[in-house]
């Protein structure tokens, strides 16, 4: 069975004439597969691979440079909570924000809750600074967060 | 001066359904592109070139020349890519603008590519900005609709694509080289220049990069011209022939410990302190500033004593900051430690560098290390040289590495240790540990 949906792939072949190489739909094919299943499996990069004739090699040294991508080992919460923890955000109280939320959930950063419910992230600057100390859920900014804000994403019975 | 100034980059900020083409229009939108496409291409440069506007990215570089230095006579495609890669520690005035007058900046862009002579544009947007995203992409779709964009815009025979391309959450795509890597679909490693983009950029075409802000400055410049623009900021330097001047309006992020953290359009030229006491509400709880950072955490800190320094593109400079960067204010209170603080700027450069150039993947990562051990109370004096050697042996400016990243992540360790250093010393001599406890265990 094919990894990635007709669907994905029609969507990817629909950014084929955006640019004026295939190569560059390699980012918007991985946030496609991301979105829908949490991760990028290593069939889901070889099928990439092949629709944008590369070699899977190249998909995969694309991806693991970016922090953001998962493989398959290491999938996504049904959330994905990002704390912000750079200097603006941090001089406000975000590493306490993070750190309970982390003891409080019984997991590092980058770990996933054991009900599936969320991940949670460390994040390097999100640019919302004057409304520190903030977090994106999955990419929608929240502003001016507590432990209690980040713990009521996963509903979280955990304490 | 700066108390009367109206702002316009952030004029229709707040105002009801400020996002749509219809209230933009209204407002008089689009009227700066009419004005351009009524004239040649190259008058259009020559306007933007005269009002001396410098890029609002970080770097400065005067604008008009950027797009000259597009080789004449291009056969074939020229791009332009949109650097909303807003990823500097402290700094959101693209977000802002982004979300709340989208149109500003998109008309920017087809001014600009109607200049350089641009068929396509690609808008490079960080991943974090997902409200900016759908707001782009609805407001694109407005502009085909009205044929602001597409084939033959308003019936001048000009034809131009806007593609948004989003991002995957990398600093280093800031870099206007990492951006085009990433682009085209590569991991973001920043290129060795020459050749610059403007010759050899994206997919190997003639390509110029220009910051968000800077074309929402082009928008208004085409508008309302450029006396109006040059009326605001600091003039040249009559006794140096290189400088460009600093004119025309900044937006101004402030955060950290003031208590009223935001974004301020003002003149370029206001002082940290102004910024500070008249615009953000003064530092909070009743504090004094111990470090201010004039443009992103990259520039490095001012010291209680230089917050009379003006933030234009000299002043930071003049005091030892490696520049306005972004002009993203950041004050630190006297309570805090400036262990911590630098602790902060150095992880997170070395969670950004990419790791192509060894001084910066090793010297950012050993600074961290080293300021961590100073933190867990086993620092020991001879510590500080080693980062001062760290600090002065990576980046662009000692030949070291490819990009700019090592020289900003070196200039908060040159400024913390020359304006901070009895600190320094006393943390490490008394042996204590941070009260600012991290989290354990990284992804």
């Amino acid at each position: 069975m094919s990894a990635l949906s007709e669907e994905i792939k029609s969507k990817i072949r629909d950014h084929f004439s955006r640019y004026p190489s295939k190569q560059a739909v390699t980012l918007p094919a991985l946030h496609m597969v991301q979105e829908k299943h949490g991760f990028v499996s290593n069939e889901a990069m070889k099928e990439i691979a092949e629709l944008l004739e590369l070699s899977p090699a190249q998909i995969f040294d694309t991806m693991s440079f970016y922090g953001f991508f998962r493989d398959e080992k290491h999938p996504l919460g049904k959330k994905r909570v990002w704390i912000c923890r750079s200097i603006s955000c941090s001089l406000r109280g975000a590493e306490d924000v993070l750190r309970e939320a982390c003891e409080r959930l019984h997991i590092a950063p980058g770990e996933t809750t054991s009900d599936g419910a969320m991940t949670i992230e460390y994040a390097e600057c999100l640019g919302a600074c004057d409304g520190a100390p903030c977090m994106l859920i999955n990419d929608e900014l929240k502003e001016r967060i507590s432990v209690e804000d980040v713990l009521a994403e996963g509903n979280a019975t955990h304490v | 001066m700066s108390s009367d100034y109206q702002p316009v980059l952030l004029g229709r900020v707040g105002r009801p359904n400020s996002q749509s083409i219809d209230t933009y229009l209204a407002d008089g939108g689009y009227n700066g592109l009419r004005k351009a496409l009524a004239m040649k291409p190259s008058e259009v440069i020559d306007v933007v070139a005269n009002s001396d506007l410098r890029g609002r990215g970080g770097a400065g570089f005067h604008c008009g020349s950027k797009w000259r230095f597009l080789p004449k006579d291009v056969k074939g495609p020229i791009y332009l890519c949109i650097n909303g890669d807003e990823s500097e520690p402290g700094t959101f005035n693209n977000r802002v603008i982004i979300e709340q007058d989208p149109h500003q900046i998109l008309e920017g862009i087809v001014i600009a590519c109607y200049a350089t002579g641009a068929s396509a544009a690609y808008f490079y947007l960080r991943y974090e900005y997902g409200r900016c995203y759908r707001t782009l992409e609805k407001a694109i779709e407005e502009m085909y609709a009205k044929n602001y964009l597409g084939k033959n815009i308003l019936g001048t025979g000009f034809s131009l694509d806007i593609h948004l391309h989003r991002g995957a959450c990398a600093y280093i795509c800031g870099e206007e080289t990492g951006l085009i890597e990433s682009l085209e679909g590569k991991r973001a490693w920043p290129r060795i220049k020459p050749p610059f983009p403007a010759i050899e950029g994206a997919f190997k075409r003639p390509t110029v990069v220009n910051n968000v802000e800077t074309l929402a400055c082009v928008t208004q410049i085409l508008d309302r011209g450029v006396d109006w623009f040059k009326s605001i900021g600091i003039p040249k330097d009559p006794s140096n022939p290189r400088d460009v001047g600093s004119y025309g309006p900044k937006l101004y992020c402030v955060s950290g410990h003031v208590n009223k953290p935001g974004l301020f359009e003002l003149p370029l030229g206001i002082t940290a302190r102004d910024l500070i006491d008249k615009h953000a509400g003064g530092v909070w709880k009743g504090r004094q500033a111990k470090a201010v950072v004039p443009g992103g955490i990259s520039m490095g800190f001012l010291s209680a004593s230089e917050l009379d320094t003006p933030l234009d593109f000299a002043g930071p400079g003049k005091v030892g900051c490696l520049g306005l960067g972004t002009a993203a204010v950041i004050v630190i209170d006297d309570q805090t430690s400036i262990v911590d603080v630098l602790y902060n700027a150095c992880r997170f450069f070395a969670h950004e560098s990419c790791g192509q150039c060894t001084p910066c993947r090793e010297g950012t990562s050993w600074s961290m290390k080293i300021l961590k051990r100073i933190r867990d109370g086993q620092g020991k004096l001879s510590d500080l040289e080693t980062l001062e050697n760290i600090s002065t042996s990576m980046g662009i400016m000692p030949g070291t590495t490819i990009c700019g990243l090592a020289d900003g992540a070196a200039w908060p360790i040159k400024n913390a240790l020359k304006k901070f250093r009895p600190e320094f010393e006393e943390y490490i001599k008394s042996g204590r540990k941070t009260e600012m406890r991290e989290v354990v265990g990284a992804h």
